[in-house]
Parts: C-alpha cells; sequence; structure tokens
C-alpha cells in the first residue's frame, strides 16, 4: 500500500441555503479545494461522491456533481454510510489512491436536505435503522435512538440533562467563530434546559440541526502530494465498524455496567492499531478531535468509546471542561455537527477539512486564535458515527508521514 | 406549499415562490412522489400467525441454540436454518426508554408515544412501545409485560410493554 495525503481542502458555508442547487453547494467546496491545492478539475482521475440523499431532487448527484464541477469524463461513484457517509468516501478514495490505481482524488460530501419539508426529513432518518423491527409499528426517529442511549447512560452513571447542555454550549461557543457554521450565537445551559422536548431526555438545544453543505478534499499520492504542497497532511489510519440494525440487539449498551457504541470502540481500536496508539491512553496522542455529535449525548459516548477517558468518566471530562481548546484534548472546536450543522453525506468530509486546517495551523485564520488548537503531536482524529453506531469510521491524521 | 406554487402559474405562468423566511426564490417541483413499500412475510410468517393467536414470537436455532429477536429463518452462526419458533412468556426488564414528542409525518395521528428496550426473560430483547398512565412512574428495570394490542385508529394487531 502506497502513502496518501490529503492535498487540498475545501468548504461551503453551512446553513439553510436555498441559494442554491446541489451542484451548485458542491462546487462551492470543489472551487475552495481545488484553488488549495493550485490544481484544475481535468487534473482530478476520480471523483467519490458521498452523499446520502433521498430528501433532495437529484437521484444521481455524483453525476451531476462531476459534470457541474469539470470532471468529466473520468470515473465517479457515490458513497452511502448514513450520517458517516463522507468518511466512508473518504476510505473509498483513500484505497484508490494507496492501492496505486490512480495518483489524484476529488472526494465532495455534499447533502441538500432543505429541498424536503422538514416533516419528511425526519420521517426519512427514523427510517434509518431496522425498518419493519423500529419504524413501521413503533415510530422511531432519529433523536430518539440516540435518547435511547441517554436513557441508558443516566439510569447507570447519573448523567443530568445539565451535563449534556454544558456540550452544546461548548460547541455553540466555537461555532459562533467559525464563519462557515450555520449557527452562529452562543447559548447558555438555560437556553438548553428552556428547549422543548424532542425525545425526552433530548431537547431541542441538545440536537443538530438539518442542514445543506458540501466538503471536499484531494487526496494523492506520494509522489504526486510532494509536487503540490510542503505540508501534505497523511491519512495515517483508518479504522470501520459495522453495528446491528436493531438497537434492541446491541449488547454493549443495553448492559447495565456499559454505555457506548460498539462499532466506535471496534473502529477506534483498529484505527489505534494501525496507528501504533494506545486505546487507554487515546487522548495524549492528540492535539484535536472532531468527534459526531449528532446528539449532545453522541459526544459523550465518543469520549469513552475513543478511550479519551474511562467509561462513565466523560461526565468529568465535561464538567472540568477538558475538551475545550487548551484542556486535555479539544474537541469539535469548529463548533461539532451540534452548532456547525450535519449536512448528513457531507459531515464526514467537514470534519477532515477543519483537522486538515488546524494540522497546518491555517485554521487560525478563519476562526481566530482562540480556535485555533496548539499543533504539538501533528495528529488528529475524525470520529464520524452513521445513525447509532449503525455504521462507524474513525479516522486518523498526521503531519508526519505513516510508512518511513 | 403546493398551494402557493399554483397560485404563482395562475400570476405568474411559473411555480416559483418566495421562500417565506429568507425571501429566496425556490422552485417547486410539479411532481409530487408518494411511495408506500411492500416486502414478503413468508419465511416468518409463523410470527404474524402468532400475533392473530396474541402470541409473540422468537426463532431458536436447533443446531447451535442462537436466539432471535427479532425473529428470523436463517442462522448466520452455523449456516442452518432450522429454527423452533418459541413464544415469549411476556416477561421483561425495562432497559431503556424515551418519549418521543417531535413525531414522523406518518406518525403525526398519534398521542406523543413512549418507546422502550426490555430485556425477556427467555433472553432476547424487544423494543415496543410502553403503554403507562404516568411517565414518571417508570424506574431503571421495572418489570413489564409484553402483550399484543389492537392499534388504533387503524385496528392493527401489534405488540406493546406496560407496566407488570
Ligand atoms: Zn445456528
Amino acid at each position: 500500500m502506497r502513502d496518501v495525503a490529503i492535498v487540498g481542502v475545501g468548504h461551503s458555508r453551512f446553513g439553510n441555503r436555498y441559494d442554491v442547487r446541489i451542484d451548485e453547494l458542491a462546487w462551492e467546496a470543489v472551487r475552495e479545494a481545488l484553488k488549495d491545492a493550485e490544481l484544475s478539475a481535468k487534473d482530478m482521475e476520480f471523483l467519490v461522491v458521498g452523499c446520502t440523499g433521498g430528501w433532495s431532487a437529484e437521484s444521481l448527484p455524483a453525476v451531476i456533481c462531476s459534470e457541474y464541477c469539470g470532471t468529466l469524463p473520468k470515473g465517479s461513484m457515490r458513497v452511502e454510510a448514513a450520517c458517516a457517509t463522507g468518511s466512508a468516501a473518504v476510505a473509498v478514495a483513500y484505497n484508490l489512491v494507496a492501492s496505486g490505481y490512480v495518483d489524484l482524488v476529488l472526494v465532495l460530501g455534499v447533502e441538500k436536505m432543505y429541498e424536503s419539508p422538514g416533516p419528511v426529513q425526519i420521517e426519512l432518518i427514523g427510517r434509518a435503522g431496522n425498518y419493519f423491527w423500529e419504524f413501521e409499528n413503533f415510530g422511531m426517529t432519529f433523536p430518539a435512538y440516540y435518547a435511547l442511549h441517554a436513557t441508558g447512560y443516566m439510569w447507570k452513571h447519573g448523567l443530568k440533562e445539565e451535563d449534556l447542555a454544558q456540550i452544546a454550549v461548548k460547541n455553540h461557543f466555537y461555532a459562533s467563530m467559525n464563519p462557515k457554521a450555520q449557527f452562529k450565537k452562543k447559548i447558555v445551559v438555560d437556553t438548553v434546559m428552556g428547549s422543548r422536548y424532542i425525545a425526552w431526555p433530548l431537547k431541542l438545544f441538545d440536537c443538530c440541526p438539518l442542514t445543506d453543505g458540501s466538503a471536499a478534499l484531494i487526496l494523492a499520492s506520494e509522489s504526486v502530494a510532494r509536487k503540490i504542497t510542503d505540508t501534505p497532511v497523511w491519512i495515517s489510519a483508518i479504522g470501520a465498524s459495522t453495528g446491528t440494525g436493531n438497537l434492541s440487539k446491541r449488547d454493549m449498551f443495553l448492559n447495565l455496567e456499559y454505555s457506548g457504541l460498539e462499532s466506535a470502540v471496534e473502529a477506534a481500536r483498529q484505527a489505534y492499531k494501525r496507528a501504533g496508539i494506545d486505546y487507554n491512553n487515546a487522548a495524549k496522542h492528540f492535539d484535536v478531535a472532531c468527534v459526531h455529535d449528532c446528539f449532545t449525548i453522541a459526544e459523550l459516548m465518543a469520549y469513552e468509546d475513543l478511550g479519551f477517558c474511562k467509561r462513565g468518566e466523560g461526565l468529568k471530562l465535561i464538567r472540568e471542561k477538558q475538551t475545550y481548546n487548551g484542556g486535555l484534548i479539544p474537541v469539535n472546536i469548529d463548533g461539532g455537527l451540534k452548532a456547525k450543522g450535519h449536512p448528513i453525506g457531507a459531515t464526514g468530509c467537514s470534519m477532515m477539512y477543519s483537522l486538515v486546517k488546524q494540522l497546518r495551523q491555517e485554521y487560525r485564520e478563519l476562526a481566530g486564535r482562540e480556535a485555533q488548537a496548539t499543533i504539538r503531536k501533528g495528529r488528529a482524529l475524525a470520529h464520524n458515527i452513521g445513525g447509532t453506531g449503525h455504521y462507524a469510521y474513525v479516522t486518523i491524521l498526521s503531519l508526519e508521514k505513516p510508512h518511513k | 406549499m403546493s398551494d402557493l406554487a399554483k397560485k404563482s402559474i395562475k400570476e405568474k405562468g411559473l411555480p416559483l415562490i418566495e421562500e417565506p423566511k429568507t425571501k429566496l426564490p425556490l422552485y417547486i417541483s410539479l411532481r409530487e412522489l408518494s411511495l408506500r413499500y411492500h416486502f414478503g412475510t413468508a419465511k416468518i410468517q409463523t410470527f404474524f400467525e402468532g400475533l392473530k393467536e396474541g402470541k409473540v414470537y422468537m426463532t431458536r436455532c436447533r443446531k447451535c441454540d442462537e436466539k432471535f429477536f427479532p425473529p428470523q429463518a436463517d442462522c448466520p452462526k452455523c449456516l442452518e436454518s432450522d429454527m423452533e419458533w418459541i413464544p415469549l412468556s411476556g416477561e421483561g426488564e425495562l432497559l431503556t426508554c424515551t418519549m418521543i414528542t417531535v413525531k414522523p409525518s406518518t406518525f403525526a395521528h398519534y398521542d406523543n408515544y413512549i418507546v422502550g428496550i426490555a430485556q425477556m426473560k427467555e433472553g432476547v430483547r424487544v423494543l415496543a412501545w410502553l403503554q403507562i398512565d404516568d411517565p414518571r412512574k417508570i424506574k431503571p428495570k421495572m418489570k413489564v409485560r409484553l402483550t399484543t394490542v389492537r392499534r388504533e385508529p387503524e385496528h392493527f394487531i401489534t405488540y406493546e410493554f406496560a407496566p407488570m
């Protein structure tokens, strides 16, 4: 396998983007990535598009975006892994380059959710489990799946709704500095506590918004990367895992001594093993992390699933503000899904956009000094979950080339 | 939206509207898609026959003893398809729950509902609605009973939990 680097990144403004169609939205990120790498669309040898779809009009987003962004007639495909779609697209592109099949691949994550009304989106995401046994008769929603985890965690570890609110406060705080984020307003614990229940114990401000957005990455083989940039960001390792469709079959979260996502633990262990990182002391290996905080409880579980702390001790990290910039490990200091926004298929690429900017120490130019992590270890982590642990991808980025 | 689009065609000849919040122009597609799926039940027909008799069935692989709920006809462990159909006693212990207040569009006609997962005596776990008069009475690990019920207003048979 050859080493693979990210040599260009781009990101659209996230939010309610009634001003653009899906291909126009894709172009915003693609154009920025091409400019970043000083390449043209014609240089790309393959386009991998992460797009979950269903809520938007185009059935073949990879083709529509290839045409609009000028990568024709190169090969393309659409990848789906629910909310982990962006990371899955990166995994596919990584292998296209690592295998020697091509040298330059454009990865595009794009989602246009606001082409359908809100209730239809809620319905479609609610079906993202095992359809007959969870949705048809019981009407599960995406917040409800995570609420089952939140309740389980409360019953085991004495989690309070106010603790979850602290996570929302942190992520809104950092989103307020990110010019690409959907939400720009800082909030306080009372903002969360005063918001209405969506799926008890989760309230409106525990939930990420529905979002239109795109993010793009250019992946290159070592020899090509060296010609393009002096600061390639290497894909050091990828771990991937799949969880049961039925939440009722999750042994780990339903055992009373435990709360977490088995698939996330498995993906982390795989990635750490490939990168030579000790699971039990993982936080000290990274300068910064983006974790999948589609709901506040999801960020809390991620701390533990990734080995940033022991089981049941995620609460301590929150209460001590250890995941703010300057703490044990800065988490979601781009605002996270919670406040930056969560355009389903684009989220994984958006995480890697933020992490590449952080590692290159360019994030300060985007969002200011307070949001730039100190880069000492030269390593960053993206934890991207599809559904409720149905898919899990952990991607480790590094300034150091994986193979010497 | 569609009424607005019709009005707009009448006035301007195009289904173009102004999005209320952002005031941006939107083209409202005239092609509405409605989807209703159907899927085969032949391999687990016993489950549905059971519901009609007031029973909720699980399956157990006769070769390797693996237990399945939702019931399934094939065992991926030993590659056999020789299943024993076992009706659940209904006795369970509540492991987690949520109350859904923002509902999918196709569930909008129901009152807010509580969904729970319970550990059943037989070793499998079941997800279903929990009927309880006051949600404040819900306790971790409380004993619940699973029974078949008619869901109104459609009047179809399904299963749900109630406190024991
Ligand atoms: Zn078997």
